[in-house]
């Protein structure tokens, strides 16, 4: 089995699970730009301290920070989702 | 992944690799139909999410115009120059693009025929057409018809039509626009135009009415929306929902006149929203079902009918998630990442999703709606207690606010997909 596994990796059909977004991810960039081209309103995810967003994120859900629509749609994530979601952006560019 | 899933996508990976589509290690191909929000988005995420996958777009036109921000063109604040986009970004990315209308599919033999009788194999394909106009479902119009009551409904020259006819209507005329049952492309979009040419009455021909013919009792944002109305366009914009008759049955395009069921409305401008289903080769690749509208499952996005395809975007039945460009392209994201896995033998995991539409009541006067959105009993839902519309009773500092982060996320999302 292992065997098996070392060669799917080797032609390149396994791609490491570390290159997909966490669930979620992917949504943020459709106001947070992704592309470095992009001039945009709101701050850049990417390279960011993981613990930054995650507090911004709780604030947001509670309230305790001004938002005109991160509030709605903090709440509907939970603080698991979000530590996958910063960890993620952490590691882009 | 955990351990499981991981040797269990190794396993069928190992397994797939005797499937006849691997033999020869041959690069993966995936076809996209369509270089809307939806399309375009998922050839460019594709390109990151599996780097040897073969990506080819198939678009009928050369330049793509985006419909968001098009009712600032019909009310005369923005050109539509600002709405078209090209796709050489994306050819830059390493996506073949062919300029042609797909004409029909073969789901057994996995080919897509363009026009010119050309056919593309794929190993799985994505259908990404948005919508097509129902020509046989309101009386009296058709496509010859939209060119005097134009619809508007598919941004470009239907734009400049309505705008062109906004601008020889003489002070004190008519407008009437009708708007469609659900589901339809953007839920607030006709409440927004509404606003937006009602702002252009007030400020050029102030003793012009404008009538919203309705064939519904509610819609997206509608407190929003009517309170605005009352503070703004009041004894100008009058909106007429289903029960007092707002429900447009016939028109008559040699007379400019709407019907209800109450009775006849002559106008000097009429736009007319009609009904709408899934772009029409959806219905040839046999993707849609009897609504007009094409099934799909909520985590892959692929078509309940027709295994192998992919349908995204307007044209999919997407649960709660609305028809807007903002979900077709976060559909367009996950899309990519489940056709990555599914070629890899894999099984994609749970999406979630995040949909916000801004409207504009007037330049700078912004709303919007927002939804985070996951699968729960094979449908797209709302998380609970997520999402909602702007406060009801914030200040018009925060609307000014709004309507700039409006113009900030169409730049974005133009930028993301195009740029
Ligand atoms: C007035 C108005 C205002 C709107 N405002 C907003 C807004 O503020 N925010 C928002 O999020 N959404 C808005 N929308 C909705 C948004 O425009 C659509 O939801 C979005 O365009 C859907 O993307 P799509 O890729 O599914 O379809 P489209 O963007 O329409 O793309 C479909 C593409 O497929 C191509 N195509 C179709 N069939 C074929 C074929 N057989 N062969 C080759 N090519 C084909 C077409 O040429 C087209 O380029 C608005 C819509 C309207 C009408
Ligand atoms: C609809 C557009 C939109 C989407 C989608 C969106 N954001 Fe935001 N984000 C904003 C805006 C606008 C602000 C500024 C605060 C406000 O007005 O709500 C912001 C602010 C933030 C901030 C604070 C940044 C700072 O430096 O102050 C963080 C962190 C953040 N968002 C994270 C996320 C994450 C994580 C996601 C995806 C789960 C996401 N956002 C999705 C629009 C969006």
């Amino acid at each position: 089995m292992r065997a098996l596994v070392a060669a799917a990796v080797a032609v390149g059909w396994i791609v490491p699970s570390s290159a997909a977004p966490p669930a979620g991810a992917a949504a943020c960039s459709g106001c947070h730009a992704a592309s470095t081209r992009v001039a945009t309103p709101v701050a850049r995810l990417a390279g960011r301290d993981p613990a930054d967003i995650v507090k911004a994120m709780r604030e947001f859900r509670e309230g305790a920070r001004p938002a005109t629509v991160m509030d709605r749609i903090a709440k509907g994530f939970t603080d698991e989702e979000v530590q996958a979601i910063a960890a993620w952006y952490a590691g882009k560019r | 992944m955990n351990r499981r899933e991981f040797l269990n996508s190794a396993l069928a990976a190992s397994t797939a690799m005797f499937a006849p589509a691997v033999i020869g290690q041959a690069a993966p191909r995936v076809v996209v139909v369509g270089g809307g929000f939806a399309g375009a988005s998922c050839a460019r995420a594709l390109r990151n999410a599996g780097p040897r996958i073969a990506v080819t777009l198939v678009e009928a036109s050369a330049t793509f115009t985006a419909c968001p921000f098009s009712n600032a063109v019909i009310a005369g604040l923005r050109e539509l120059s600002a709405q078209q986009f090209t796709y050489e970004r994306l050819i830059a990315d390493g996506i073949s693009l062919v300029r042609a209308t797909a004409s029909a599919i073969d789901a057994q033999a996995r080919q897509v025929t363009l026009a010119d009788g050309t056919r593309l194999p794929y190993d799985r394909l994505v259908l990404a057409p948005g919508i097509d106009i129902r020509w046989d479902a309101l009386p009296g119009y058709g496509e010859s018809v939209a060119e005097r009551m134009p619809h508007a409904w598919k941004a470009g020259e239907q734009t400049l039509l309505l705008r062109r006819q906004l601008e020889s209507m003489e002070d004190g005329g008519l407008v009437v626009i009708s708007a469609p049952a659900n589901p339809f492309r953007c839920p607030p979009g006709p409440y927004e135009r509404a606003s937006l040419i009602a702002h252009y009455l007030k400020a050029r021909k102030p003793r012009s009415k404008l009538i919203v013919l309705d064939a519904k009792d509610a819609f997206s944002k509608q407190r929003l929306f009517q309170n605005a109305w009352t503070e703004l366009y009041a004894g100008l914009l009058e909106w007429i929902p289903l029960s007092k008759g707002g429900k447009v049955i016939s028109v008559d395009a040699a007379t400019n006149t709407l019907a209800t069921d109450f009775g006849r409305h002559r106008a000097a401008v009429a736009n007319v929203i009609p009904p709408q289903k899934a772009g029409r080769i959806a219905e040839a690749a046999g993707v849609a079902d009897r609504s007009g509208w094409c099934p799909v499952d909520p985590a892959s996005f692929e078509s309940k009918l027709q295994p192998g395809i992919h349908v995204i975007g307007d044209a999919a039945i997407a649960g709660a998630m609305p028809k807007s460009a903002f979900a077709a392209n976060a559909q367009a994201k996950v899309c990519a990442e489940a056709m990555a896995v599914l070629l890899n033998g894999g099984v994609p995991s749970a999406p979630k999703m995040i949909n916000t539409c801004y409207s504009l009541v007037s330049p700078d006067y912004g709303i919007s709606v927002a939804g985070v959105y996951r699968p729960a009993d094979g449908q797209l839902t709302e998380v609970p207690g997520s999402g909602g519309v702007s406060p009801v009773d914030a200040p018009r500092a925060t609307r000014a606010l709004e309507a700039a982060m409006a113009e900030g996320w169409f730049r974005t999302i133009t930028g993301e997909v195009f740029g």
